[in-house]
């Protein structure tokens, strides 16, 4: 790629590239590519033609088309509530922690007293280890011994947060909000300081009340810290896995789509094929976010 | 107070604002917002001072009373105790992990994002794609191919007593860089993008070689981004738990986040104790939060805002 580009920036631009300055291109440019190449991508591609393999990681590769596909979606009972889960995970992240943040930081925008008191703690949690998220809400939510159930006062009757299965997720949910809330908050008051603030007094001048100037005009302003929210959104929500594998290793009621994909493969069992059709779901759904952004980015670039 | 400066609109309006708001207009609003953001705020902390506190009890009070109970007896055993399994040994393998990979991850991104921004090399928009993408993947859909890829490259015994990439520093460390880059340059690329053209373009018709425009002019004054930056991947690196989870199997080399899986016990788990072991995995990155919180808002307002 350097000789292509060396010879482009010939006819196009009154510089040339020496020797060195290609040299230097090759090498910097191409260990990060090869890197990315070997440790990112290929595996990915190595990903997809193992799904439709069945393999114990020892013996030989058998091909065996879809029928990973085929057991998966039918006969393997935690796959669906796996699903279920990531997507409730996504819903929770977006539509709750997500606007609680956005809400978080348009009021300590307004500069009250305190702000960097109240920023400081609700970021908090965010440089955290979702691990570390994991084992502190066994604390909070412990059936015996949790201050959830010290706080409502029922002990003579404790509910098991983490432990019944119809309830167990929502827990989860909570903490994991606890630590995306964080995440949003500074990311939107970061874009809420890079708002002119003449654009504001514009619109106040010309009668826009304070929830129109927001929503007209200060929100699409803030258009790339939306689009960057939703992408760390999404991901979150397809990665989550620490805080699960902390509690109880995703199981009863806790199943998402990432702990069944390490249990096939560092388990006794070892289905590597099976684990990585369950990856390739993963990755199917997330590359189709990864595509729209990707759109999105690439039309702000040819604008800007 | 007079602060104009033409060419910074933003700062020359923002004495104004503060003057505007100093004066104390109780209205009740006011009010509502900070009883909401104080009980927020107090509500976000309380986990982490439960754990604290929680880490300070011995487990047979807790057992009978409770978390959320008056203390009868506190002392810092469960402390001595987590140290006692070697919790700074997994601590130095942390740092054997996070360390170069921080150094690493900047040096090769910020070189990517220079490519890309500042060279106008044809395929530059699809090599920040791809680098982009490669980062949004979640990490089990790789995580397959790369243990069965680890354990085939046979690394000599001064590098790694399994012989193999498995079961090494090597392993987590790569695959961090690999991930994390994709990440630096995009925030890179962004913030160089806010850089004026011209700079590079004077230093060029000086003569200036590809590495001096990057490496003495480039760098410089990308310094911010890149406190930013190292602050943010410091603490995701030290917060992994899965890469380690999967291509380590020696106990002995456990990162500390991953290590603290093994406070569990296989029959019992001794909450206070994992609380503890909580508290002292958290210190650091909270300590690193709250001497550098300026640099990270800083370094992610000039990331997420491309003008």
């Amino acid at each position: 790629m350097p000789l292509k580009t060396a010879r482009r920036a010939g006819r196009t631009g009154p510089r040339k590239f020496t020797g060195r300055d290609l040299a230097v291109i090759g090498v910097l440019l191409g260990i990060p590519v090869l890197i990315d190449v070997a440790l990112i991508w290929g595996p990915t591609l190595a990903s997809i033609g193992l799904s439709f393999t069945s393999w114990d990681g020892l013996g030989d590769i058998k091909w065996v088309g879809g029928d990973n596909y085929q057991a998966l979606f039918n006969d393997y009972p935690p796959f669906w509530p796996a699903v279920r889960n990531n997507l409730l995970w996504l819903a929770f992240l977006g539509l709750v922690a997500t606007p609680f943040g956005l809400l978080l930081a348009v009021l300590i925008d307004r500069g009250v007293r305190f702000s960097r008191f109240y920023q400081s703690t609700i970021y908090m949690p965010v440089v955290l280890s979702l691990a570390i998220v994991g084992f502190m809400a066994q604390l909070v939510f412990s059936r015996d011994q949790g201050a959830l159930n010290a706080v409502l006062g029922n002990e003579d009757n404790p509910v098991d947060w983490l432990g019944d299965p119809d309830l167990n997720i929502w827990m989860v949910l909570i903490a994991a909000a606890w630590r995306h809330t964080g995440y949003v908050m500074i990311l939107y008051l970061a874009g809420l300081k890079s708002v002119d603030a003449s654009l504001k007094e514009a619109a106040s001048i010309d009668g826009a009340s304070e929830a129109q100037t927001f929503f007209r005009i200060v929100l699409p302003t803030l258009r790339p810290v939306n689009v960057i929210v939703l992408v760390i959104t999404v991901i979150e929500a397809l990665r989550a896995f620490d805080i699960v594998y902390a509690i109880n290793h995703g199981r009863n009621g806790l199943e998402l789509l990432s702990v069944l994909v390490t249990d096939n493969i560092i388990g006794e069992a070892s289905r590597i094929g099976f684990g990585s059709a369950i990856a390739v779901v993963l990755l199917t759904v997330s590359l189709g976010f990864i595509v729209t952004y990707l759109v999105q980015e690439l039309r702000g670039e040819k604008k800007g | 107070m007079t602060v104009t400066t033409p060419s910074a609109p933003a700062r020359a309006t923002a004495p104004v604002e503060p003057a505007k708001r100093g004066r104390p207009r109780v209205r009740p609003g006011r009010l509502g917002v900070h009883a909401f953001l104080m009980t927020v705020s107090l509500a976000f902390l309380a986990p982490l001072l439960l754990a604290v506190y929680a880490s300070l009890r011995p487990y047979e009070e807790t057992a009978e009373h409770g978390y959320f109970s008056l203390p009868r007896h506190l002392s810092f055993d469960y402390y001595r105790q987590a140290f006692d399994s070697g919790m700074g040994k997994y601590f130095v393998n942390s740092l054997i992990i996070a360390v170069p990979g921080v150094l690493l991850t900047l040096f090769l991104a910020s070189f990517v994002a220079f490519a890309v921004t500042r060279l106008q090399m044809r395929g530059g928009l699809v090599l920040l794609m791809v680098f982009t993408a490669g980062n949004l993947l979640p990490q089990q859909v790789i995580v397959t191919p790369l243990y069965v890829f680890f354990n085939k490259i046979d690394l000599p015994y001064w590098m790694s007593d399994s012989m193999t990439m498995y079961d090494s520093y090597w392993a987590v460390l790569a695959v961090q860089v690999a991930f994390q880059v994709g990440f630096c340059v995009f925030v890179l690329a962004n913030f160089m993008r806010t850089l004026p053209m011209e700079i590079v373009e004077a230093a060029r018709v000086d003569g200036a070689g590809v590495w001096t425009q990057y490496w003495r002019i480039t760098l410089p004054l990308c310094r911010p981004a890149l406190a930013a930056l190292g602050t943010l991947q410091f603490t995701w690196m030290y917060n992994d738990f899965l890469w380690a989870l999967v291509f380590i199997s020696n106990g002995d080399k456990l990162p500390v986040t991953s290590a603290l899986n093994n406070l569990r016990g296989q029959f019992f788990t001794d909450y206070n104790l994992l609380a503890a072991g909580s508290v002292i995995v958290a210190l650091p990155t909270v300590l690193v939060f709250l001497l550098l919180q300026r640099h990270f808002i800083a370094g992610l307002t000039l990331g997420a805002s491309k003008g």
